[in-house]
This record gives structure tokens, C-alpha cells and sequence, in this order.
């Protein structure tokens, strides 16, 4: 079984973001970089789906240079070989999708995981996109996976309750919080990850489609407000929360 | 509290490979989830947590400097040093386990022990499915172990020891226990399996110190050792210091894990807690405080760092680790002292980690050699006069 996952190198989510005088990109002094938290499930379900069928596990991460230290993370997790996609600066989603598509047409990978949505640019994207250029099935938001031969069915997170899919290889998953407990790296994984090759090739971008134009940090939050101290206060606050928070 | 991202005023990071930043990070995220949201219960019960020996060997904790042959990782001695300081920011007494684990049984059975020691022991203690301690401390020889009473004598087929050993961390725990006693009058290792006749190991309670570490007694009346439970290349009082050099270099760097701990607690409260209508940090004299801390805690790292590449390179003289482990231990038992104060009353409890580390490091300070012992060593090697006795 030749499986692939996609995973982005991403800012901490406890970063305080400041953005660069160019607009174009974020300050990058004092930003720690994480393998994007929804990319650890599918490498964990890329995994067991290893243990349990065998087969090769590729990952593959479009980014600069410093994208191969979060490549490293899923070989020392243990994937077998990294490839990373040079780009630089802001990529579309879609020149994205094809990028990723192109590299797991050339691997023959029929499955194929990655995060619900990567929690810098919150595109949700990239997993639908990348199946359509492919052709292959797609399942969103998965919370539960099982392939028997051909044969996929997987549960989807939807509002209120869970939805259960079936569909067949070649498939694109993307993965929830709750498909599973992604594994820390052992120290043996970590030293024998610096042994795996990670492969480097250009991005095949292709056609832009969306190009960034600027940056902008959310609007300040009005400060807070001290209603009173006492019992006295509860009247005013309940009429606050109702008129004017409108949240009960 | 906002979450933990390491303290690195001087871009020491940029001195480290990928590979020990990676290992560092690993340990950090298994702390931050496994053991810090639970082990003030456990400090508090006076437990050791065992359900995180599994866990921790999983990872590879245990023994990971060792070659991959007997279940270790070939891990260098800076990553290794990193497991250590990532540990105590936890707890000292998770990272005594380890240390007493990797550093005092699995080093001393790969270095003095014959293969099928070896070969028996270390890959279940890698796995955790051995416990191990280490016993040197006696009641009466504690700075001095050279005056140790715990005894064998040779019979038929291996040896009888009588004499017991105190403060033993994991002893009561423990399925093999590194035991140093004298034979004709010269120190050897033995290996004293749990179970052997005559031999007990009860737990010592009523510590103030350390809780979430088991301490114990070793209790040897008549015990038979067989001959293939004796380290074969142990010989005399060298060997068990070798133990114990190894043990302090992991306490050199784990304590900065507790300084860490002390200051990013400190630093989030006193930017938070509002006196005299400003947070506390805004205060010169609390200023200060941090700025002490977080200065001690770059001039530690930087001496670690040091000292791991000498050790990895093979140039390391123990009098170097005398040096690191009493500077470290003492200046981070001052900086949970400092930490208790700009927590005000809030530092004695055990919503903060500062007293459970300042209490810990109590203990840190005075094993694997005392401060006083350290400074000894360290005025031997500069002066050339021994100032022991
Ligand atoms: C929680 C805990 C866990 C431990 N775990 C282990 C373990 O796993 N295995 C093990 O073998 N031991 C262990 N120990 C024992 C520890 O190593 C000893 O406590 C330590 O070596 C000091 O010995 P002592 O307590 O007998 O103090 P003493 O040697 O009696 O010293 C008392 C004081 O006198 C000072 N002193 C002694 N001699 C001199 C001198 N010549 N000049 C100046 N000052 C001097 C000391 O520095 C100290 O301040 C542990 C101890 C603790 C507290």
C-alpha cells in the first residue's frame, strides 16, 4: 500500500503574530514553527494503515527550506521518505492542490491523508481540490477510518452528529481531531530520521490564481467592563448579555 | 498560565542540531501533557506515577545513550542532557527515575557487566518492564562512601551479603537492584534481585522532599548471590563514582528544567498580578528578580552545552560535572526561593509548581554528592590539595 500524507510547517498556535513591513509575510523573530496539529492524525492513521497492511508511507510538504525540519518530525513518527515541494512566499490553495497532486501522481500513492485545514491560511481546501485535479474520491473531516481491500468507509464530524460514508480507493482523506491519537516521536524514530531521504523538487505550481495582497491583524477588541461588584449588578449584567452581547 | 516555549535569551538553540532540538520538543510536549496535569496529586499522595514508565519508555527514555544493540538509541550526551532538563521542568522526581534508571543501572550493567548480563537486563529495563535501583548510601557512610559496611563473602556458588543501604531511590520498586558492597575489603557491584532470600527493600516515608519519588531502605540479612550476579568488571570504589558521574551530568542539566519551570511561572504571574494599580513585573526590584533568573538560567545552559560536547567528544574530566552540578543545583534551588517571593502567598500552594520544586531541589542539591562535596572536588582539582579529611 503506498500511502501519502501532506503536512505544512505552521506558526505555534501560542505565537503572538506581527506582521513585516512588506505586508506580505509575518515577523518571523521569535515565531516557532509546528507540524500543523491536524497533519499529526493523518500521519498517525498513515501509520497504523502501514502496520497493518505494510506498504511505504511518503510525506510531502510544500514550504521553504525550513518545511523539511517539520518533514523530519514525520519520519522520526515514522514515515519512510520526505518530499518537500519548494515554494516561495504565498501560494494559492489551488496552485497548491496541484502542486501536492502532481507529486502523489508521480508516487502512485492511492491513498492519501492530510489535515482537515491547516491552521495558518484556514483555507479548508486543499484535500477537495487535491482529489478533483486527481480524480480520486474524497472524505472530509474524518473521524474514523476503515479500508478492507478496496473498500473505504469512513465517519465524518458534521454538525450535531457523525456521518458514515462509503467510497473506494484511490481515495483523499482528510483528517479531524478524534480519528486517533497521533504518537510522539521515539527517541530511536528522531535518530533514525536523519538517516531517511527527503527529496527536493520545485513546486509545479502552475496557473496563479489568487495573489496576496496584504496582511491585516483582526480589528483590537473593545476593553472590558466592570458592571459592579456585588449581587446588585446581576439585573444589569443578564440585560447586557441579552440586548446587547446578544448571547443569551 | 500561557504555555511553555522554552527560555533561550541567547539563541542557544542556534548551537543545537535539528535532531536534539526534536528530542527536546518531544520530551517537552510528553511533559507538558503527561505529567504536568498530574503530578502535584501525585507530590501530594507522596506516589511515584507508575503508569509513566511505560509511556516514558515508549519514548525512549531509558538507557537512550546506550547503543541501539541493547535497546538504547545511540543518543549523544547534549540530547541526552536536554531528556533531563525537559523531565525536571516536570518534576525532579520523575527525572530521578530516569536518571537512576538510565544512569545508575543500565550504565553500570553495560560497563561492568558481562554479556549475558547485558544481554538479560538491559533491553527489559529499556522497555520498563524492569525497574531498577541503585545502592551505595549507607546510614552511616552517606559523603563517605568509601567507608561503607554492607558486605560479601564468597561461598559456594556465589556470595552472602549482609549490611543495608538507605535513601535508595526506587528501591522499594525495583526488580534488580546495583548493590555496592565490600569484598575482602574491595568495593564490587552485585546485581540483587527482588524476591531473593533475606533481602527487603521498605519504603521510607515522611519526606518533605521528592514526594513523587519512592525512597526506600535495602535490607541485606544473608542473602545468596549467585556468582553470575556479580558485575565482573566492577572493581573498587571508581566504579560506582563513574555511576555517579554519569547521574550528575543529567542533574547538572535537569535542574534547569526546574529554574525554568520557577521563572516562566514567575514571569507570567508577575505580568499578570496587579498591585499599586500595575502588574508587579513593572516594579524595579521584581524586575530584577527575573532578570537574575533568566541570566543564571542562559549562564547554565551555556555551561551544559559545554559540558555535553566535551562529553561527546570524549574530553570531559568529572571535575568539570563537580562544577556544573553544584553551581546548577545551588542556583536553582535560589532562583525556586526567589519564584516563591514574586508569587507572594500564591507560591506556597500547589497551584504553582514553585514549591514542589523549590522542596525538590532540596533533596537535588544533596544527593550524587553534596555541595559541599562538589566544592571539595572542584578546590582539589585547582589547589591540588585534598581538603576531604
Ligand atoms: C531523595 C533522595 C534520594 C537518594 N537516592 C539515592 C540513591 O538512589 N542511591 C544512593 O546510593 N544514595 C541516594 N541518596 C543519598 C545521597 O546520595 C546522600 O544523602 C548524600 O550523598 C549525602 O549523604 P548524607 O545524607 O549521609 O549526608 P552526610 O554525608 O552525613 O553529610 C551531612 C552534611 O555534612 C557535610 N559534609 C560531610 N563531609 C564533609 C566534609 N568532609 N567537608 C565538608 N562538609 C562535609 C555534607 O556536605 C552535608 O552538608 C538519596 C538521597 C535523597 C535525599
Amino acid at each position: 500500500m503506498n500511502i501519502a500524507v501532506c503536512v505544512s510547517h505552521v506558526p505555534d498556535t501560542t505565537t503572538k503574530i506581527r506582521i513585516a513591513a512588506d505586508k506580505q509575510n509575518i515577523e518571523q523573530q521569535g515565531v516557532s514553527y509546528i507540524l500543523n496539529p491536524y497533519d499529526e492524525f493523518a500521519i498517525e492513521e498513515a501509520l497504523k494503515l502501514k502496520e497493518k497492511n505494510g506498504g511505504e508511507v511518503v510525506v510531502i510538504s510544500a514550504g521553504g527550506e525550513t518545511s523539511k525540519e517539520t518533514i523530519r518530525k514525520a519520519l522520526a513518527m515514522g514515515a519512510d521518505r520526505g518530499v518537500l515541494l519548494k515554494t516561495n512566499g504565498f501560494v494559492d490553495s489551488i496552485s497548491l492542490a496541484k502542486a501536492l497532486a502532481e507529486e502523489i501522481k508521480s508516487n502512485g500513492s492511492e491513498i492519501v491523508l492530510m489535515g482537515k485545514q491547516s491552521i495558518d491560511y484556514d483555507n479548508s481546501i486543499t484535500a477537495q481540490a487535491a482529489a478533483e485535479i486527481l480524480g480520486y474520491g474524497c472524505v472530509t473531516v474524518c473521524v474514523d477510518l476503515k479500508i478492507d481491500g478496496t473498500k473505504v468507509i469512513a465517519e465524518r464530524e458534521i454538525e450535531g452528529g457523525r456521518e458514515v460514508v462509503e467510497t473506494s480507493l484511490p481515495v483523499v482523506i482528510s483528517a479531524q481531531k478524534g480519528l486517533n491519537n497521533p504518537r510522539y516521536p521515539a527517541i530511536k524514530g528522531i535518530m533514525e530520521a536523519k538517516r531517511k531521504p527527503i527529496a527536493e523538487k520545485d513546486a509545479a505550481l502552475g496557473k496563479v490564481h489568487t495573489v496576496l495582497s496584504e496582511l491585516k491583524l483582526p480589528s483590537a477588541k473593545n476593553p472590558g467592563r466592570i458592571i459592579g461588584t456585588d449581587s446588585s449588578a446581576v439585573p444589569e449584567l443578564v440585560r447586557l448579555l441579552r440586548e446587547e452581547a446578544k448571547v443569551i | 498560565m500561557s504555555k511553555f516555549s522554552g527560555v533561550d535569551y541567547f539563541n542557544i538553540d542556534g548551537l543545537l542540531s535539528e535532531e536534539e532540538i526534536l528530542i527536546r520538543e518531544t520530551v517537552r510536549d510528553f511533559v507538558e501533557s503527561e505529567i504536568i496535569p498530574i503530578i502535584e496529586e501525585y507530590a501530594r499522595k507522596g506516589e511515584f506515577p507508575m503508569h509513566l514508565v511505560g509511556k516514558m519508555a515508549e519514548l525512549g527514555l531509558f538507557g537512550a545513550n546506550l547503543p541501539s544493540e541493547y535497546g538504547g538509541s545511540d543518543m549523544n550526551n547534549v540530547a541526552y542532557g536536554l531528556v533531563m532538563q525537559e523531565l525536571e521542568r516536570g518534576d525532579s522526581g520523575i527525572r530521578s527515575f530516569v536518571s537512576v534508571q538510565s544512569a545508575l543501572v543500565m550504565y553500570p550493567i553495560f560497563t561492568f557487566g558481562s554479556k549475558e548480563q547485558k544481554r538479560y537486563w538491559l533491553p527489559r529495563l529499556a522497555k520498563g518492564e524492569k525497574i531498577g535501583c541503585f545502592g551505595l548510601t549507607e546510614p552511616d557512610y552517606g559523603s563517605n562512601p568509601g567507608g561503607m559496611v554492607t558486605k560479601a563473602e564468597k561461598t559456594e556458588g556465589g556470595y552472602i551479603l549482609n549490611g543495608a543501604k538507605m535513601w535508595i531511590t526506587n528501591g522499594t520498586i525495583a526488580d534488580v537492584a546495583v548493590v555496592w558492597a565490600k569484598l575482602d575489603g574491595r568495593v564490587k557491584g552485585f546485581l540483587v534481585e527482588k524476591g531473593m532470600k533475606g533481602f527487603t527493600a521498605p519504603e521510607m516515608k515522611g519526606k518533605h522532599s521528592l514526594r513523587a519519588s519512592v525512597t526506600s531502605e535495602l535490607v541485606f540479612d544473608n542473602v545468596f548471590v549467585p556468582e553470575s550476579n556479580l558485575l565482573p568488571n566492577s572493581d573498587g570504589l571508581k566504579s560506582p563514582l563513574m555511576c555517579l558521574n554519569q547521574a550528575r551530568y543529567g542533574i547538572a542539566w535537569g535542574v534547569v528544567g526546574s529554574m525554568m519551570a520557577c521563572y516562566h511561572s514567575s514571569l507570567t504571574y508577575a505580568q499578570s498580578r496587579v498591585q499599586f494599580g500595575k502588574p508587579i513585573a513593572g516594579f524595579q526590584m521584581t524586575q530584577q528578580k527575573l532578570v537574575y533568573m533568566v541570566t543564571e538560567i542562559t549562564k547554565s545552559q551555556l555551561m551544559n552545552l559545554q559540558l555535553g560536547r566535551l562529553k561527546d567528544s570524549g574530553q570531559l574530566r568529572f571535575q568539570q560535572v563537580s562544577m556544573a552540578k553544584r553551581n546548577n543545583c545551588d542556583i536553582a534551588l535560589d532562583i525556586a526561593r526567589v519564584a516563591r517571593e514574586i508569587h507572594g502567598a500564591n507560591g506556597i500552594l500547589d497551584e504553582y509548581p514553585v514549591m514542589r520544586h523549590a522542596a525538590n531541589l532540596e533533596s537535588v542539591k544533596t544527593y550524587e554528592g553534596t555541595h559541599e562535596m562538589h566544592t571539595l572536588i572542584v578546590g582539589e582539582d585547582i589547589t591540588g590539595l585534598p581538603a576531604f579529611n
